[in-house]
């Protein structure tokens, strides 16, 4: 392997206000190499890029390319200076051909008119590097996922690029898809290309990359051979030790849940493709079932399937025994099912409206329109649980979009627990929040469950699930691959199960 | 794999336009004496040349995923200032004619500036702009305003003839100039492509380093100064300006540009449908006019109805299949639709 | 004081108050009577009435169109519906000549409640369609009602076969230019409705579920509120308020005109409801501001007609409100002055 790389960042910082997204980081890029960006949610991996790419501007530190300082200042500088980037989403117009996705932009010209000729020629050479060979007349929208995003590479590819970075290109992709792009990055790897690549999927990190470097919190961790780096060990670099161990230190044994003969809701190989492989579930009433796994490995999927937001292709829900179709929220909820999104902001709160009428919202939805709660009573229901969860705020008139995080999210919480639920899903409910508040919400969680509450808790902070759950389901990849007791469990278990065979 | 189904999906439309259109006429030429000739087929184009000009005005504003509310009225002006300067200021109608296009053409940029830069709705913008334009034909004056120069009356009467009895007016040559140019410009040229990929996914034209801002103010511009031709080419036909002229003009455009294919949540369309769909408004028009028995706000209905089944047709191809069972079993998701059509 | 002027001026009603209590001011400076009512044949009559009667149907109408701006939606085939709905009214009450115990009378070809009825479900049928197309087939909003905006005046013309139908029939004037206890009749639909629309918006959850569907409909839905079922009805409202603002007018001009009734009326409603403070973005909305902004728009006609500028003129300055209105609540805007301000005030 060439010992020279062709990129280079060094003690990369930069701070929002109020985060360090970037803490020293580091990054070198060698020709022919594929190399994996791995770390948990907030690991600082998105910054990194935009920071490569142009987006933001690191606060200090610099990038070296070919051994030059270089300052990129946009997406199109970037690429200029050989740096091209296909972003997780395709970004393409569907509604053009294949050919025009890779040109447009930079077409050639012949007089005044677009030289389409030389376009499909060179489009058609283009994807054929890449392995690809379709027809280049048609348009973007006809072609699967995959393709689309061959297109992009492709796109990506014909500026002369030096380094690419691929930011989680195989999201939405099935196994066969993802082969075929893995071709294509193979055939890139032998043109000497240097290919940056961001993912979650860990099966996928060790099929492709050569060289990992994992970040956590925003600081650097290490870079390490791929062949050299067991999943075990990187996924613990990945994760590290908890800081503040004590705080989580594990569950006392007076919350030991009386275990129900019957699940509240049993699931049977439920699954949609593209989102999760077929699983089953069964959640009981006063548990807490832990959804273990990487970012990415099918948490919030299986969670949309089961409040009915998402379809489900196969598989059998049972509540209480008898089966239910869910099909929508609505149904959902009319069975006793809560739901607090992952994406607090454009899924849970409606930003205008008060704290009084979020915490209503659900049960009043449940009631319809003509039952109304009079004011006084949602008054007194909102100034209930502001008390009762803590939510810190002058009044319940204050619009919810105003608020904290936390205290956002406790106000969904109460929403939720308004309805009086019979199972409760909290997905990432303390993403974004601080210590304390993260605390006070894992408290409120497990005293909701001792009253005979049924929970599936989903968190990216493993100590987080080991701390709350009575079991917990480990997924990996889109697959559960097993289950285990949430008390006899500590992280290593965990990982080492999502780690799988290998390790 | 829905590739023959994807296909049809971008052509289908106008395919169907284009047999609506034979159909139409057809039907036409078997149910009426005369009907059947090339000069009424000639006819319209020669009675909706200004439609034309304006529909494709309205094509490119409708690629981009806009909508230009504003063309009836800037037609309007367009011969209320072009009858007063010719009457009452005596103005030649070389000098007239370039100062309207590029009037009409600034009256464009104008609201495609605002949409660019305040981030304003295409559709408020261009309703102000209606509104604008209309008030301002009013101030000029209230009554209509008769055009009796004889340069004017001279060209409003050339016929160039085609063979022994076929001809077409000085508007309808225009009106075809303007579509090759529309078209080539839509296909061959770095503004026409832009305009597709805006309309395609402005954010994906933006991260490919496209001008969006640039040009979605321009495509408004193309509409102003297509409205503006438009407005000289009613001038040519009706030989006078008026306020009342081109009264829902808008609606006949848009409605011209989706019975001709154009999509319009935007990206998908043909310049060249545009012109299929104002024939086949004229050919309703004119087997109205032939029946005789008919009244005439049977176009209204019948344009609107094209236009409901052509609007449900692009729903359907969208997304594959409606759901009207929604009032009971509330809401479908989007992506659940797009997983249908898989 | 300082603190209740401040939160005076924070109420959505501030600015379009403002803006009416200038205009008046405009008025009375061409026209020292424009205040003046007087009382002539026991009813009340004045400037301020007149404007009031006059903005009767624009305020309905824009009432039910302020619903569906707050679901994120536009209704733009309201002028069509009121075509529509006046010449179903016309043409079923119409009046024929018969000669009653030896004096002429027009009596009614149908009986008035069931032509009201008829004429009100017309207008209850456009709006199921635009719903059906919204809510139903997912068009979106714009497109869905611009189908009936063009064929709903052909359709008006089918139903007066073409004609201006003018009616006869005495007792129907009544509800566009009859009084009671002195006040115009029209007024007291405009608060009947106003009634049933904030008891329906403030006393049941009508008012949060639109609110909560135009600002987030992805959270609602999540929240499991019906969002479609909710769009459907508050655009079949909105042209239920088109039909009775279309009994009024016919009532008003004694005919139906399908080719000039409720022309640019979309324009004026949409107009009224951004005047009244609810933003075109969906969301919040404010029913009473919206009947203050039907009034501004009004009260702007009456000024540029005491102005004696010819009234067509009118669209000019209608154009220009359009536009500044717009500006003012575009975020762009709002952007601008905060980064002039953060700049202006230094670090703060």
């Amino acid at each position: 392997m060439a010992a020279e790389p062709v990129l280079v960042m060094q003690d990369i910082c930069k701070s929002f206000p109020g985060v360090t997204a970037l803490k020293d980081a580091q990054l070198r890029l060698f020709p022919g190499e594929v190399h994996a960006v791995m770390g948990q949610n907030g690991a600082g991996k998105s910054t990194l890029i935009k920071v490569l790419t142009g987006v933001e501007t690191p606060d200090s530190g610099e990038i070296l390319l070919n051994g030059r300082a270089i300052q990129p200042e946009s997406v199109d500088a970037a690429q200029k200076l050989g740096i091209s980037t296909v972003f997780q989403e395709v970004n393409l117009c569907p509604n053009l051909s294949v050919a025009e996705n890779i040109f447009i932009g930079r077409f050639p010209m012949r007089g005044l008119a677009i030289d389409w000729k030389t376009i499909e020629r060179e489009a058609q050479a283009a994807l054929a590097a890449l392995n690809i060979h379709v027809d280049v007349t048609r348009t973007l929208s006809e072609f699967p996922v995959a393709i689309q995003q061959m297109v992009a590479i492709a796109r990506a590819l014909s500026t002369e690029a030096q380094v690419l970075i691929l930011d989680e290109p195989t999201s939405s992709l099935d196994e066969d898809e993802v082969e075929r792009l893995f071709d294509a990055l193979r055939e890139l790897k032998r043109k000497n290309i240097a290919i940056l690549f961001v993912t979650h999927f860990l099966d996928q990190t060790y099929a492709i990359s050569d060289r990992i470097t994992v970040l956590r919190n925003g600081e650097f961790v290490g870079e390490y051979p791929a062949s050299e780096l067991s999943r075990l060990e990187l996924i613990n670099a990945m994760v590290g030790r908890e800081i503040d161990e004590a705080g989580y230190a594990a569950q006392d044994g007076e919350s030991t849940s009386p275990h129900a003969e019957r699940p509240f809701v049993s699931v049977q190989g439920l699954g949609a493709s593209g989102r999760i492989h077929p699983i089953d579930l069964d959640i009981y009433r006063g548990q807490v079932l832990g959804l273990g796994g990487l970012l990415g490995s099918g948490r919030t999927e299986t969670a949309r399937l089961l409040f009915g937001i998402d379809r489900a292709e196969s598989g059998t829900i049972a509540i209480d025994g008898a089966p239910v179709r869910l099909n929508s929220p609505r149904k959902a909820v009319r069975q006793g099912i809560a739901f607090c999104p992952e994406d607090r902001k454009t899924e849970g709160i409606v930003a205008d409206l008060s704290i009084r009428e979020n915490i209503i919202l659900a049960l009043q939805a449940r009631r319809g329109i003509f039952r109304y709660l009079p004011r006084r009573v949602q008054s007194a229901m909102a100034d209930q649980f502001i008390k009762q969860l803590g939510i810190r705020t002058p009044d319940a008139e204050k619009p919810i979009g105003q608020l904290s995080g936390g205290n956002q999210q406790k106000a969904l919480l109460a929403r939720w627990l308004a309805t009086e639920p019979k199972m409760l899903i909290l997905d990432e409910p303390t993403r974004g929040i601080d210590i304390a508040a993260k605390l006070e919400i894992m408290d409120l969680v497990k005293a909701q469950c001792r009253k005979g509450l049924a929970i599936l808790f989903i968190s990216s902070e493993m100590s987080e699930v080991l701390r709350v759950s009575d079991r917990i389901a480990v997924l990996r990849d889109r697959r559960k691959v097993g289950e285990i007791d949430g008390k006899a469990a500590d992280e290593q278990s965990v990982f080492r199960m999502i780690a799988g065979a290998e390790a | 794999m829905n590739l023959a189904g994807t296909i049809n999906t971008r052509t289908l439309p106008l395919l169907v336009t284009s047999a609506l259109f034979a159909l139409l006429f057809g039907f036409g030429s078997v149910s009426y004496d005369n009907f059947f000739s090339v000069q009424v087929f000639l006819n319209l184009l020669i009675d909706n040349a200004f439609v034309t000009v304006v529909a494709i005005g309205m094509t490119f504003v409708i690629l981009t995923g806009g909508i230009d509310l504003s063309v009836g009225s800037i037609v309007a002006l367009t011969t209320m200032v072009t009858a007063a300067l010719v009457e009452q200021h005596h103005w030649s109608i070389w000098a007239v004619v370039p100062l309207v296009l590029t009037m009409g053409a600034l009256f464009g940029l104008l609201m495609g500036s605002l949409i660019h830069y305040f981030r304003m709705q295409p559709f408020i913008v261009t309703l102000g702009g209606m509104f604008l334009a209309r008030g301002l034909c009013y101030v000029i004056s209230i009554d209509s305003i008769a055009i009796t120069d004889p340069t004017y009356a001279a060209v409003s009467e050339y016929r160039i003839a085609f063979g022994e009895e076929a001809f077409l007016s000085v508007s309808a040559i225009i009106a075809l100039l303007t579509l090759a140019l529309a078209i080539f410009l839509a296909q061959y040229t770095r503004f026409g492509r832009t305009v597709y990929a805006i309309g395609g996914n402005e954010r994906s034209a933006l991260l490919m380093g496209l001008p969006v801002g640039r040009t979605k103010m321009l495509v408004y511009t193309l509409s102003g100064f297509c409205s503006a031709l438009g407005g000289v080419l009613v001038t040519f036909y009706m030989l006078s300006g008026y306020g009342l002229h081109a009264l829902g003009l808008e609606m006949d455009a848009i409605a011209a540009a989706v019975i001709g294919g154009t999509l319009l949540t935007g990206g998908v369309g043909y310049v060249a449908g545009s012109l299929v769909g104002v024939m086949i408004l004229g050919v309703i028009q004119s087997l109205i006019a032939f029946d005789g028995s008919l009244s005439s706000w049977w176009t209204r209905i019948a344009i609107g109805v094209l236009l409901c089944s052509f609007c449900l047709m692009q729903r359907l191809l969208e997304r594959g299949g409606t759901n009207l069972g929604f009032l009971f079993s509330y809401w479908k998701k989007p992506e659940e639709q797009a997983d249908a059509v898989k | 004081m300082k603190a209740t002027l401040l939160k005076l001026t924070r109420s959505h009603l501030f600015w379009p108050c403002v803006t009416l209590v200038l205009l008046c001011l405009v008025n009375v400076h061409f026209n020292p009577g424009f205040f003046n009512i007087e009382i002539k044949d026991g009813h009340l009559y004045g400037s301020v009435i007149d404007i009031l009667n006059r903005a009767a149907p624009l305020m309905l109408i824009a009432m039910g169109m302020t619903l569906v701006i707050a679901t994120r939606g536009i209704d733009i085939s309201v002028g069509a519906t009121v075509a529509i709905a006046g010449a179903v009214a016309a043409s079923l009450i119409g009046g024929s000549l018969v000669i009653k115990e030896g004096v002429q009378t027009y009596v009614s070809n149908t009986p008035m409640p069931l032509a009201f009825a008829a004429a009100l479900f017309v207008a209850l049928l456009c709006g199921l369609w635009n719903g059906l197309l919204v809510a139903g087939a997912g068009m979106q909003p714009i497109v869905a009602t611009l189908i009936l905006m063009v064929a709903g005046r052909g359709v008006a013309q089918l139903i007066t076969e073409g004609q201006i139908v003018t009616v006869y029939y005495e007792p129907f004037f009544f509800i566009g230019n009859g009084f009671i206890f002195g006040i115009p009749v029209s007024l007291y639909i405009v608060a009947a409705v106003l009634g049933v629309l904030l008891l329906l918006t403030q006393r049941t959850a009508l008012g949060l579920f639109i609110e909560s569907v135009g600002i987030n409909p992805v959270a609602s839905r999540f929240s499991g509120i019906s969002a479609r079922a909710l769009v459907f009805w508050v655009y079949a409202f909105c042209s239920v308020t088109a039909g009775i603002a279309a009994l009024i007018i016919t009532s008003n001009v004694k005919s139906a005109d399908a080719n000039n009734a409720g022309l640019l009326l979309e324009l004026d409603a949409i107009l009224a409801v951004a005047l009244g403070g609810t933003s075109l973005a969906g969301g919040r909305f404010y029913l009473i501001g919206t009947l203050v902004g039907a009034l501004i728009i009004q009260t702007l006609t009456y000024a540029i007609y005491s102005l004696g500028v010819p009234p067509e003129i009118n669209m000019v300055v209608k154009a220009i409100v359009v536009f500044g209105v717009c500006i003012i609540q575009s975020p762009a805007l709002r952007d601008l002055l905060l980064k002039h301000a953060l700049r202006s005030g230094g670090p703060a």
